[in-house]
């Protein structure tokens, strides 16, 4: 084999064949198999893409854990949430405002995977996708799905922590749990500063710290007898599903048109923040009527309200069936506009632009 | 193949090119181009930088729609069949569109499930595609290890996996240095000598073209000649295709002066 790819260096290949078919053969038909293959690939590659960008990887976790601890430590005292559906109690404000960072997290994942989209298209890969012989709603479908996945990923790892989080656990439970992934952290920002181990070294590292917090997982749970969540962690999904492809759809919209959405400040203060903070997600609609009936008819027209409302009903098990009418029309709407904008003969993506999108 | 009437896929051109022009705003990037590309043949657009390459590329990969003309790949309209069309089209584009955190085989993969190629027989491809561009053995490094010319070669790997029957390249060479830029070019022209591959290739370098290619020259949209090596040069009536093409497209701008 080696020898073989040494002569090839030089361009004289011994073999070209790539497959028993021969060069110009008439290609396969592209049959339902063929389409769920793409489809995998697509997903696969966002969740591998993400799972070898460490830092973003990092700062996904921590940007919630901060508001869940911090902020909504804090805030637990100056705001009482009432009795509303689907709470059957009192809760704590950290309990409130779950279904709102879960919904944050989906909202960050989509403004960034809208980025790596616009960066996609100028570095060229967008353009990989896009020459690929399925129909490119199917393209573009997948992608988001993709994008879903990754943004699934970090709320179920979010969720877990909460978990724990709700174990009040006494002694070391939070240290042996905390141990893996502050080991692995200071470990990495070690390594970036000196560069003395290998990508391999950190690799064997990561793996032996998941079995350390796979095993300190199953020892905090048997030792502390925690019982199951308190919120129901399962019919979440589908819920995050959802909203991550409303999200997702509008994100990749707002990437086929807004040239500007290139920095990802402008994203923050234009999008992320309004869409945040102008919702449900932080503070109950009932308390913002109070205070300005005008921020409140804003919020209820504020689609992402809609989505952490459908997010907190199933974390209850229950389906909140007006906002979860109105997250599934603003999907069909958000993701009929992006496909229109990536159609290549209507679409707004030829309108932009010289050839300098990709070039 | 019904609404399809024109050269049936038997005898079809590898690309045909056939009155196509485009503007992004009032800005003309391609006037009236018409070009075609025999079977098996390696024919080379040359332009320099804005000449309209890219833009062409753009067209015929499908990101934006050719408005005016059509465009057809071995037959196939992109327009009305376009599945057809780019199941038989590999591009390398200018730019580079490699994952750089992921792994060689990881990128090659991908590309295979995009073109609906699995499991094992995606495997099977991946490996010997890295074996005609003699990057076998690096399968599992990450393309951020890699040189320049060694990532354009794992693009061509890329491109070839679907073993598409005509090949586009948007200025492969750029930036490499004189020892990978022959590599790249003789990975390309003996897939053309063995396995009868159609290729069209951009570039502003004059030392890439051979006399056995077809030559297209386009200058500022427009396509100022089609046709051999020595025709170019008994028309210009130059030595080398660098003063051939100066001299083409010199006089394109004195007339357009004028």
């Amino acid at each position: 084999m080696t020898a073989m790819s040494s002569t090839i260096q030089h361009g004289s290949a011994a073999t070209t064949s790539i497959s028993e078919q021969a060069w110009g053969a008439e290609p396969p038909r592209l049959g339902l198999r063929a389409y769920f293959t793409c489809f995998k690939g697509i997903v696969w590659r966002e969740v591998l893409r993400y799972l070898h960008q460490r830092e973003r990887f990092m700062s996904a976790l921590v940007r919630p854990l901060i508001w869940l601890f911090i902020f909504a430590a804090g805030f637990r005292q100056t705001l009482g949430v009432s009795i509303i559906p689907p709470y059957e109690t009192y809760v704590l404000y950290e309990v409130y405002v779950v279904p709102g960072l879960l919904g944050m997290i989906l909202l960050f994942n989509a403004m960034q995977s809208s980025l790596s989209m616009v960066y996609d298209r100028e570095t060229g890969a967008m353009r990989t996708l896009l020459v690929s012989p399925f129909p490119r709603s199917f393209l573009l479908v997948s992608k988001l799905i993709g994008g879903v996945a990754v943004a699934a990923i970090q709320a179920y790892v979010f969720l877990a922590i909460f978990y724990f989080w709700e174990g009040e656990l006494t002694g070391w439970g939070y240290p042996l749990l905390l141990a893996a992934p502050a080991g692995i952290f200071a470990l990495h920002i070690f390594n970036s500063a000196t560069e003395m181990f290998s990508e391999r070294f950190m690799q064997r590292a990561l793996m032996v710290a998941g079995a350390f917090e796979i095993g300190a997982i199953i020892a905090v749970i048997y030792y502390w007898n925690l019982g199951p969540p308190s919120m129901n962690y399962i019919a979440v999904a589908p819920a995050l599903v959802v909203a991550g492809l409303m999200l997702g759809s509008l994100a990749l919209f707002m990437s086929s048109v807004i040239k500007q959405l290139e920095n990802f400040a402008g994203v923050m203060n234009f999008v992320i923040f309004p869409m945040f903070f102008a919702s449900s997600a932080l503070y109950p609609l009932w308390r913002v009527k109070e205070s300005s009936m005008l921020l409140y008819e804003l919020c209820q027209l504020n689609p992402f309200t809609h989505a952490v409302e459908v997010i907190r009903f199933a974390l209850y098990g229950q389906v909140d069936w007006p906002s979860l009418g109105i997250v599934l029309a603003c999907t069909a709407v958000f993701l009929g506009a992006a496909i229109y904008a990536y159609n290549p003969s209507k679409g707004l993506i030829a309108r932009r632009g010289g050839p300098g999108a990709g070039a | 193949m019904a609404d399809d009437p024109n050269p049936t896929e038997a005898s079809a051109p590898a690309l045909v090119v056939n009155n196509v022009s485009h503007s992004f705003g009032d800005n003309a990037a391609l006037k009236d181009v018409s070009l075609e590309i025999p079977r098996g043949r390696f024919v080379v657009l040359l332009g320099l930088n804005g000449a309209g390459k890219s833009t062409l590329f753009a067209l015929i990969t499908r990101l934006y729609d050719n408005v005016t003309g059509e465009i057809r790949i071995f037959g196939h309209n992109i327009r009305r069949r376009a599945m057809a069309a780019l199941q038989r089209l590999g591009v390398v584009f200018q730019s580079r569109t490699l994952d750089l955190d992921l792994s060689l085989k990881q990128n090659l993969l991908y590309h295979c499930a995009l073109h609906g190629i699995h499991g094992s027989e995606a495997r099977r491809r991946t490996e010997r595609a890295l074996q005609i561009v003699g990057l076998a053995d690096r399968a599992k490094e990450k393309v951020r290890n890699l040189s320049g010319g060694q990532s354009r070669r794992v693009e061509i790997a890329r491109s070839l996996l679907h073993q598409p029957s005509l090949l586009l390249l948007d200025e492969p060479t750029v930036g490499l240095d004189i020892g990978s830029r022959e590599s790249v070019v003789n990975i390309v022209r003996s897939l053309v000598e063995k396995e009868g591959l159609s290729v069209l290739w951009a570039t502003h370098l004059f030392d890439e073209v051979r006399p056995t290619d077809l030559v297209v020259v386009l200058h500022k949209g427009r396509v100022l000649f089609t046709g051999t090596v020595p025709e170019m040069l008994a028309k210009t009536e130059t030595k080398t295709v660098s003063d051939a093409f100066r001299k083409l497209t010199g006089s394109a701008t004195e007339e357009l002066a004028a």
